[in-house]
C-alpha cells in the first residue's frame, strides 16, 4: 500500500512535464507565463463543500490536553485547548480524543486499542481522576472544561503516553504465572473446585492499566521499591490460587519493609480503579496472610 | 574542577558508552564511539540549567545504551 502510494506520488510529480501533450484533466493551475490573470481567491471562497454552520443547539466543549514533544526536550510541556461539538462526537472521552486526532490535530499522541475497557491502553488522568478514556463519559456540562493529563508521576514518552517500563518490570518480578513442583495427578490439567475458583474473582479481571498504582501517593514517593497496588493485587491473585505451590517463596519475596508494607491503606487505588476492582482489599488480605 | 551531580551522571553515561563500545568487534568499534559522540553533540547547545531536559536526555541515553549494548548488534552507522 505504501509502495503504491509513493509511486502514484512520483507520477503526480512528473505530470506537469507532459501536461501539454496529455489533456486528460482540467485543473486550476497557476499560469506559466508569470502574469497572474486575476488576484488569488482565498480558499474560503473557492471551496465547493458547504461549511457546516454553527447550530444554535450545538454543544461546544473545550478540552485542555497536556502536550509535550520529546524531539524538542528544551521546550516546556504546555496545555493545548481544543473545542468540539458534543453533538457530533461519541459519548466517551476516547471518542473526543480520536476525533481531535482525526480532524483537528494529527500530532496529538495517545495510546488506545480496544475502545471498550479490555486492553487498558488508554489510561490517563481525566479531570483529576486516573481512568480509562474509553470508559469515561464526557461530562455534558459544556461550561466546565475538561483537562486531560498523562498518568501522574510517570515519565512521559510523548503527550499523554506514559512510560510504564518500571511498572511492567515490577509485574515481572512477582512471577505472574503458575508455579508447580508436582505434575497433575491425571497428567492433564490442574483442577480446581468451584469454591477455589471463586477466590480469584475480583482479582483476575485486572487489566494492568496502572491507574491504581499511579494514583497511590506511597507509590509516587517509592516507585522504585514499593510494588504498588496493581502488582500487589496480582501477587495476591497467585497467593490465593489453590494450584500454586510456591506460596512461601512468594510471601518471602514480599517480606520486607518496602515491597508490601509501604501500603498505608490510603485506598486511592480502590477509588480510582476503572474496572471497579478492590486492590486495597487484596493488599489487606496479603498483610493478613503474612501476619498469620 | 568540581562537577555537579547531574554533570557526573552525564559523564558516567558517556563513559558507559565508551566502555560498551569496547565490547564490540574491533573493526566497528570506532562507529559506536562516533555514534555516541554525535548523540551527545546533538544537545551540546542545551541550557545547563534546563534540568528537566537533561534528565530526559539522560534517561533516553541510558535506554539507547541498553539497546545497543546487546551482543547481537555488531555495527552501527
Amino acid at each position: 500500500m505504501a509502495a503504491l502510494r509513493t509511486t502514484s506520488r512520483l507520477f503526480a510529480a512528473a505530470r506537469p512535464a507532459f501536461k501539454s501533450q496529455i489533456r486528460t484533466r482540467t485543473m486550476a493551475t497557476i499560469t506559466s507565463n508569470g502574469t497572474a490573470t486575476a488576484p488569488a481567491v482565498p480558499p474560503t471562497q473557492t471551496t465547493t463543500v458547504k461549511e457546516p454552520a454553527a447550530d444554535a443547539d450545538s454543544k461546544i466543549k473545550t478540552f485542555h490536553i497536556y502536550r509535550w514533544n520529546p524531539d524538542e526536550p528544551s521546550t516546556k510541556p504546555r496545555m493545548q485547548s481544543y473545542t468540539l461539538d458534543l453533538n457530533k462526537t461519541g459519548p466517551m472521552m476516547l471518542d473526543a480524543l480520536i476525533r481531535i486526532k482525526n480532524e483537528v490535530d494529527p500530532t496529538l499522541t495517545f495510546r488506545r486499542s480496544c475502545r471498550e475497557g479490555i486492553c487498558g491502553s488508554c489510561a490517563m488522568n481525566i479531570d483529576g481522576v486516573n481512568t480509562l478514556a474509553c470508559l469515561c463519559r464526557i461530562p455534558t456540562d459544556t461550561k466546565a472544561e475538561s483537562k486531560i493529563y498523562p498518568l501522574p508521576h510517570t515519565y512521559v514518552v510523548k503527550d499523554i503516553v506514559p512510560d510504564l517500563t518500571q511498572f511492567y518490570k515490577q509485574y515481572k518480578s512477582i512471577k505472574p504465572y503458575l508455579q508447580k513442583n508436582t505434575p497433575a495427578p491425571d497428567g492433564k490439567e490442574y483442577r480446581q473446585s468451584k469454591e477455589e475458583r471463586k477466590k480469584l474473582d475480583g482479582l483476575y479481571e485486572c487489566i494492568l492499566c496502572a491507574c491504581c498504582s499511579t494514583s497511590c501517593p506511597s507509590y509516587w514517593w517509592n516507585s522504585e521499591e514499593y510494588l504498588g497496588p496493581a502488582v500487589l493485587m496480582q501477587s495476591y491473585r497467585w497467593l490465593a490460587d489453590s494450584r500454586d505451590e510456591h506460596k512461601e517463596e512468594r510471601k518471602a519475596q514480599l517480606d520486607n519493609s518496602m515491597s508490601l508494607y509501604r501500603c498505608h491503606t490510603i485506598l486511592n487505588c480502590s477509588r480510582t480503579c476503572p474496572k471497579g476492582l478492590n486492590p486495597g482489599y487484596a493488599i489487606a488480605e496479603i498483610k493478613k496472610a503474612m501476619a498469620l | 574542577m568540581k562537577h555537579s551531580g547531574l554533570q557526573r551522571e552525564v559523564l558516567s553515561l558517556y563513559r558507559t558508552c565508551l566502555r560498551e563500545s569496547r565490547k564490540k568487534p574491533a573493526n566497528t568499534r570506532l562507529h559506536f564511539e562516533l555514534y555516541a559522540r554525535t548523540e551527545f553533540d546533538k544537545s551540546i547547545g542545551l541550557d545547563k540549567k534546563d534540568f528537566g531536559a537533561i534528565e530526559y536526555l539522560l534517561r533516553k541515553g541510558r535506554r539507547q545504551v541498553d539497546m545497543y549494548s546487546s551482543p547481537g548488534i555488531r555495527d552501527i552507522r
